[in-house]
């Protein structure tokens, strides 16, 4: 379709309105977290930093233990991830292959279930198996979210495949095991990635079950940021900077990987928690 | 010889067998999401605390909340927030599928940011979201003033806390509806485009009787999504409000939070999920009915 001069003009205008809210949310982001306290609270505001510091990010660092809270979200969200690849794949598979609708509508009622409704009795199963105060609950509750994801998606994808050649090997006397593992397995790397990727970024973003589940050392990055909200009110840059520091490895991720991000979200509608 | 058994019998018999793999992921099921709902449901009927004996109750629990003007506020709060953080991403996330399904310079790279709000941590964001609401140093009353319009009261008032958290709620899930419905768009056949342009049929005509009936199917599917997703919301009304000032920003899910881990009444709490639940489900099934219905026609 050829488009007029002002039918061009007006889908360029229309993007610009669509995405300057996203842009410029981020930069005023970024903006707040280079300035000084003097600058963020001056009024008229000040847009660009100038000099620019990075104070507030030290400041993060020094203030609270922030490191430990980054070791923490890296291990609860690499478990839950590689957890839910683990059991998911295979799950994704068997059911693709069984045609087991009614399974995979299972799958969708976790999606629907508010991530609230589990955390009451998984406390109480906790408290009484004495594992608050560890990251072990934490890594379980993030199933919860991880594997639906990927069962989802990885049912999609072995649908998505054609099944002679598992059959040809099935007939020259392969295990259906073997099949999957030698056949199935790396054909469905391109959707494995997909699954990885969604899986860790949206565990990585929960906050509901830290809140209710972490303790003082076992707090997982975002639970970690609300707590800086709550005993630094006022101040403004290293509030942003403690933000940016949560979300910089999703953003840059989502930026890196924009492609496999897009498949896995057209095809699942996925969203965690 | 065995050969020829398994091409007889063919790929359906082995369905069953298929079954193994799915055991794991099946008991992680039945341990995170089974387990808690039978539970959940069992302590719905119990005058629940954490400490202290839990006697059994029947449907106490069930019959309070019929009374508990906090709750009945919080569900019409959550119903309204509902319709308006499901409409108004509805209608932007449409505009921004046509747009982005046309090729244009910077495509790839447009559609990349405006997807961003969706992928970053909802606390994140929600903690630049109130920096920018304050009503005295904030950018957003700058901008406002700028350009000639009063200052806004955003979260800090009754008045205007629903409507502002409608907007941060449409800015962070809008790209989900237009990655839906572009995908909608990419499966459209470019035949019925094609006569249109011979009869000199204009953008907005070809709009409104090609794309949008065809895609309608996908837009319904982003409403379901939207509205599932909108009645759960937690995140960004926990941290930006709190569900104040007092309550009146206090949905069901917020209200349910509070009950359940700021009271520790977990019976109370776990009735309230129930009828939440059961809440979600009937809007949802309501929905995909009435597509069905559609379909028919």
């Amino acid at each position: 379709m050829k488009r007029t001069p002002l039918g061009q003009i007006g889908l360029y205008f229309s993007v610009i309105v669509l995405v300057s809210p996203a842009v410029l949310f981020f930069l005023w982001m970024l903006s707040l977290s280079l300035k000084n306290e003097l600058d963020n609270t001056a009024w008229p505001p000040v847009f660009i930093p100038n000099p620019p510091t990075f104070d507030n990010f030290i400041d993060v660092f020094a203030k609270n233990d922030f490191l430990t809270y980054t070791i923490n979200s890296v291990i609860v969200s690499f478990s839950a991830t590689g957890l839910a690849i683990l059991f998911g794949v295979p799950a994704g598979y068997g059911i693709a292959k069984a045609k087991a609708t009614k399974a995979a509508a299972l799958i969708l009622i976790a999606r629907v279930t508010p991530g609230l409704s589990y955390l009451i009795p998984l406390f109480l199963l906790f408290q009484w198996l004495g594992l608050i105060g560890t990251l072990v609950p934490l890594v379980i509750t993030h199933l919860v979210i991880t594997v639906p994801i990927v069962v989802w998606i990885m049912i999609g994808f072995f649908e998505g495949l054609p099944g002679e050649l598992e059959e040809a090997a099935l007939v020259d006397g392969a295990t259906i095991w073997q099949a999957f593992l030698y056949v199935a397995m790396p054909l469905a790397r391109p959707g494995i990635t997909v699954a990885t990727i969604l899986a860790f970024i949206f565990s990585w973003n929960n906050f509901i079950f830290g809140v209710v589940l972490a303790g003082r050392a076992t707090r997982t990055l975002p639970v970690a940021v609300y707590n800086v909200l709550t005993f630094e009110q006022i101040s403004w840059g290293p509030l942003a900077a403690a933000a940016l520091i949560v979300t910089a490895p999703v953003l840059l991720l989502t930026l890196l990987m924009q492609k496999e991000i897009v498949a896995g979200l057209t095809a699942g509608g996925v969203k965690g928690g | 010889m065995s050969a020829t058994v398994a091409m007889a019998s063919g790929p359906r018999a082995y369905g069953r067998r298929y079954w193994v793999f799915a055991v794991p992921a099946a008991l992680v099921v039945l341990l995170v999401i089974l387990f808690p709902w039978i539970f959940t449901i069992f302590m719905s009927v119990h005058d629940w605390k954490v400490s202290g004996d839990t006697p059994y109750v029947g449907f106490a629990n069930y019959a309070k909340m019929l009374h508990d003007q906090r709750f009945i506020g919080a569900v019409w709060r959550t119903l309204i927030f509902t319709a308006a953080s499901v409409i108004a991403p509805l209608v932007l996330g449409v505009w921004a599928a046509v747009c982005f399904s046309s090729n244009f310079r910077g495509r790839g790279l447009a559609r990349t940011l405006f997807v961003l709000p969706m992928m970053a941590t909802p606390v994140a964001i929600s903690l630049v979201w109130t920096m920018m609401f304050h009503p005295q140093l904030g950018v957003l009353n700058y901008l406002l003033t700028s350009i000639g319009l009063p200052p806004s009261t955003w979260v800090y008032d009754g008045s205007t806390v629903i409507p502002t958290l409608v907007m941060v709620e449409t800015w962070q899930w809008t790209p989900l509806v237009m990655l839906i419905v572009l995908g909608g768009i990419a499966s459209l056949p470019t035949d019925p485009y094609e006569a249109a342009v011979l009869d000199g049929a204009s953008a907005w005509q070809m709009f409104r009787h090609i794309t949008l009936p065809l895609v309608m199917p996908f837009i319904m599917v982003a409403a379901v999504i939207r509205i599932i997703d909108a009645l759960k919301t937690f995140d960004t009304i926990y941290v930006i409000t709190l569900g104040g000032p007092g309550s009146a920003s206090e949905t069901v899910n917020i209200l349910l939070y509070q009950t359940a881990f700021a009271y520790y009444d977990l019976g109370y709490g776990s009735a309230m999920v129930v009828v939440f639940f059961i809440l979600i489900l009937l809007i949802s099934m309501l929905l995909l009915r009435l597509r069905q219905r559609e379909d028919l026609r």
